[in-house]
């Protein structure tokens, strides 16, 4: 593959702004969710599943994947381009998360030639939604002790067990699965396994789970004595962490090659401000408030400062104290940050706060209310805030272990 | 969701230039400034060492920021940010700061005869330092109760300034004043100050010096001032140099002192365990460590940004605000995680509370500066 020149980037990037103004769906009438992890019903699936389809249609997604397993065979740097061209159309997410950002780049990059026959164009084009069973109800934190067990009988596995926070389960066709298919190995990660598992099989149950907007979105999945066929075993028998360490890494965009496409609309600091001049507390414009600017000025300080230190985390020079410590730091600020952010919009609406999701008489139709209670996601996810401060504690200030 | 144009991404970056003398300084400021010498400058009269002062000078670092032509080193204060984050790190304490903003007054507001009589001499270690508080506690710069009126060809000064850092030992003393109606910066020698003209102030710092410097009876020609048409730009200038420098002060005490109390969370026991394991002290020692990485960010933003119309101003307003918090934060907390030892003076602690104190009364402390901001991003 030649590098592309300056001119066809050029040309690539007018066409995809042009094919998303032209594209990008009007208002569907009914709430739309701003992450992957919040579909909740049927019509807001079927919606996104479409609209993922149409931009794989068009090239805009899976364009750096290889051309024999449904993608566009391009430089990363048109895939790259589409990407902030739909961000800046502010298009509706990208549904098939899982699939197009974790388990797609890791069959890319870890699958067997059948593999990725079988699975990447599906995925593309949200045919063969995917989910992920890698948290149990007991080993959240913990993963590497996860219970679930896969026992190899004839040509099948025969799983038993329970997975959690399972992302569009209810939809999902397959699952990256971690298992224990070895419970006397010589360590609790060396008995764990990685499947590609169908949640068609027999046996394999999804009980939706309500979250504390009132919504759906995640679910627990059930496994009893479900049987897989043993081609779906990834890797070898007790590689089953290695792989899923692996699927963090994309999962974290520490390592690239993802489908593209945003698959969650964070609230942008500066709406903050457009809420403050267009809400109204007690009567008056928020924005006069003396006590909300200063709140304004400390929030939107933050929102620079956590953006600066993303970036002298890549400056050598200025990070030679402690190389792990932004790192290692910036996903408890970033989550922390963006819960308070949207209960700071909230305060906003004065008595308007006192309304929820869909209300006509409610500031931006509640919005976020909901925005706020769906920030902890990422404050509890992938670690807890108070683990991420252990984690820092130890790891960077060299404090010894909490327990 | 409503869009409006997205503010332009913060930028920051480094030099060459920045990243050398980041590393000069810190070995620098660690030879020089051990704590046993922080310590027993803290019961010396001129507070500093004459021969580390020399050294400096040697080095070139007073004229870092002053051009070339003027016997400097030509590059700007974002490479004076790093070496005085160092000193921050080590309590360092001397007349570097005071004397690298009097050559910005300088070099922002003087004539081009002062810049030639003056420049070469800051730039190679005459001590200088600047005269702007007064009674009024104002941060305004420009809001002058000390006057000089017309007195034959000569200027007759009247009135008390506060604060004067490291007076004593300076050759220079820049003033302001009010002349004529409007604010006007005065250059002093060190012979013109009456006897007794000093009175050294008792302060919260004790690695400083700081004077009340009494004007009464102090003559200078009218040479003395510099042009009427330069002062304000000069101070709004000054305003935001003297902060970006107390930010690099500050970010670099608060490191320190977050260092400091991990290695007492790492040593102390108390029922049988490191007291560093409890996270009723691991977590707020956290937060005071994250608060530090992200003002550092700001600080090396505003380094970056410091030249810049308008984006300058903003970047090194929020880092000294926030700088002003984490080191606030992260003293405070050292005081109280030492314990029984924190209340006593052998703590170190209480030096870091000190001079963060010291550091956000100078130039505007968080609501003053959060204020201007508001101006500047709502």
């Amino acid at each position: 593959m030649s590098t592309p020149t300056q001119q066809e980037l050029d040309e690539y990037r007018a066409e995809a702004n042009a094919w998303f103004a032209q594209n990008t769906p009007k208002d569907p009438g009914f709430m739309l969710p701003l992450t992957f992890m919040e579909v909740g019903t049927e019509q807001q699936f079927n919606f996104l599943r479409e609209w993922q389809n149409k931009v794989y249609e068009a090239g805009y997604i899976g364009a750096a994947w290889p051309k024999e397993y449904g993608g566009r065979g391009l430089d990363q740097k048109f895939q790259d381009i589409a990407a902030r061209e739909m961000k800046k159309a502010d298009t509706p997410i990208m549904l098939n998360a899982i699939g197009n950002s974790w388990a797609g780049p890791l069959i890319l990059d870890l699958g067997t030639e059948a593999e990725k026959k079988k699975y990447l164009k599906g995925i593309l084009s949200a045919e063969d939604i995917w989910c992920q069973g890698f948290s149990e109800p007991d080993h959240g934190s913990d993963l590497g002790n996860a219970q679930t067990r896969a026992v190899k009988e004839g040509n099948e596995y025969v799983i038993n067990g329970s997975k959690i926070w399972t992302t569009q389960g209810n939809f999902a066709k397959y699952m990256i699965l971690l298992a224990r298919t070895n419970p006397n190995a010589e360590n609790k990660y060396a008995g764990l396994s990685f499947f590609l598992a169908p949640m068609h099989a027999k046996g394999v149950e999804t009980v939706p789970i309500r979250k504390l907007t009132g919504e759906y979105g995640f679910t627990q999945t059930f496994f009893t004595d479900a049987r897989i066929p043993e081609d779906t075993l990834m890797g070898e028998e007790g590689e089953g962490w290695k792989i899923a360490m692996r699927t963090l890494e994309y999962e974290r965009g520490a390592r690239q090659g993802q489908a593209g496409g945003h698959v969650m609309k964070q609230m942008d600091p500066s709406d903050i401000l457009d809420i403050a001049r267009k809400a109204t507390i007690n009567g008056k414009p928020a924005i006069e408030d003396p006590d909300i600017r200063k709140e304004l000025v400390e929030l939107l300080s933050e929102a620079r400062g956590l953006q600066l230190s993303a970036s002298r985390a890549g400056i050598q020079p200025l990070v030679q104290d402690n190389p792990l410590s932004l790192p290692l730091s910036l996903k408890l600020l970033n989550s922390e940050y963006i819960r308070r952010l949207n209960q700071f919009a909230i305060k906003l609406q004065g008595l308007k706060g006192a309304y929820y999701i869909d209300e006509p008489n409610g500031f931006d139709k509640g919005i976020w209310q909901r925005g706020y209670l769906n920030a902890f996601s990422a404050t509890i996810g992938g670690g807890t805030s108070q683990i991420q401060r252990n984690i820092i504690g130890e790891h960077v200030l060299g404090l010894p272990k909490t327990r | 969701m409503t869009k409006t144009a997205k503010s332009e991404r913060a930028t920051l970056g480094v030099s060459e230039e920045q990243a050398q003398l980041l590393d000069i300084a810190t070995s620098f400021c660690r030879d020089k400034s051990p704590i046993d010498k922080v310590r027993r400058l803290l019961e010396d009269e001129q507070g500093f060492e004459t021969a580390d002062w020399q050294e400096m000078a040697d080095l070139g670092w007073l004229g870092i920021a002053v051009p070339e032509e003027f016997g400097g080193i030509g590059l700007s204060l974002a490479e004076v940010v790093p070496v005085v984050e160092q000193m921050g790190r080590t309590l360092m304490s001397s007349p570097f700061v005071q004397t690298t903003l009097a050559a910005q007054l300088i070099l922002k507001g003087g004539s081009a005869a002062q810049k030639s009589a003056l420049l070469p001499d800051l730039a190679s270690g005459t001590i200088a330092t600047l005269a702007l508080s007064e009674e009024s506690a104002d941060w305004d710069l420009t809001n002058l109760a000390c006057t000089a009126t017309d007195k034959g060809d000569e200027l007759a000064l009247s009135g008390k300034k506060l604060l004067v850092v490291f007076a004593a030992s300076a050759d220079l003393i820049l003033a302001t004043v009010s002349y004529q109606g409007a604010p006007a910066i005065v250059v002093l020698t060190k012979e013109q100050i009456a006897e007794g003209g000093l009175r050294r102030e008792n302060i919260i710092d004790e690695t400083r010096r700081s004077y009340e410097l009494t004007l009464d009876g102090i003559t200078v020609p009218k040479s003395a001032l510099l042009p009427t048409e330069n002062v304000l730009p000069a101070l709004a200038h000054l305003e935001l140099a003297a902060s970006l420098l107390l930010a690099a002060e500050m970010c670099g005490g608060s490191v320190s002192v977050v260092n400091y109390t991990v290695e007492y969370l790492k040593t102390r026991k108390q029922f049988d365990k490191i007291i560093g394991s409890f996270q009723a002290l691991k977590h707020p020692i956290v937060d005071a460590h994250t608060a530090n990485e992200v003002a550092r960010s700001h600080l090396y933003s505003a380094a970056h940004n410091f030249g810049e119309q308008g984006e300058g101003e903003i970047a090194t307003r929020i880092a000294k605000a926030e700088a002003n918090k984490a080191f606030a934060f992260s003293a405070d907390r050292a005081i109280q995680f030492h314990g029984g030892f924190g209340f006593t003076y052998e703590c170190d602690a209480q030096l870091y509370r000190r001079r963060s104190l010291w550091c956000e009364a100078q130039h505007g402390d968080t609501n003053y500066h959060q204020r201007k901001l508001e101006e500047l991003m709502l």
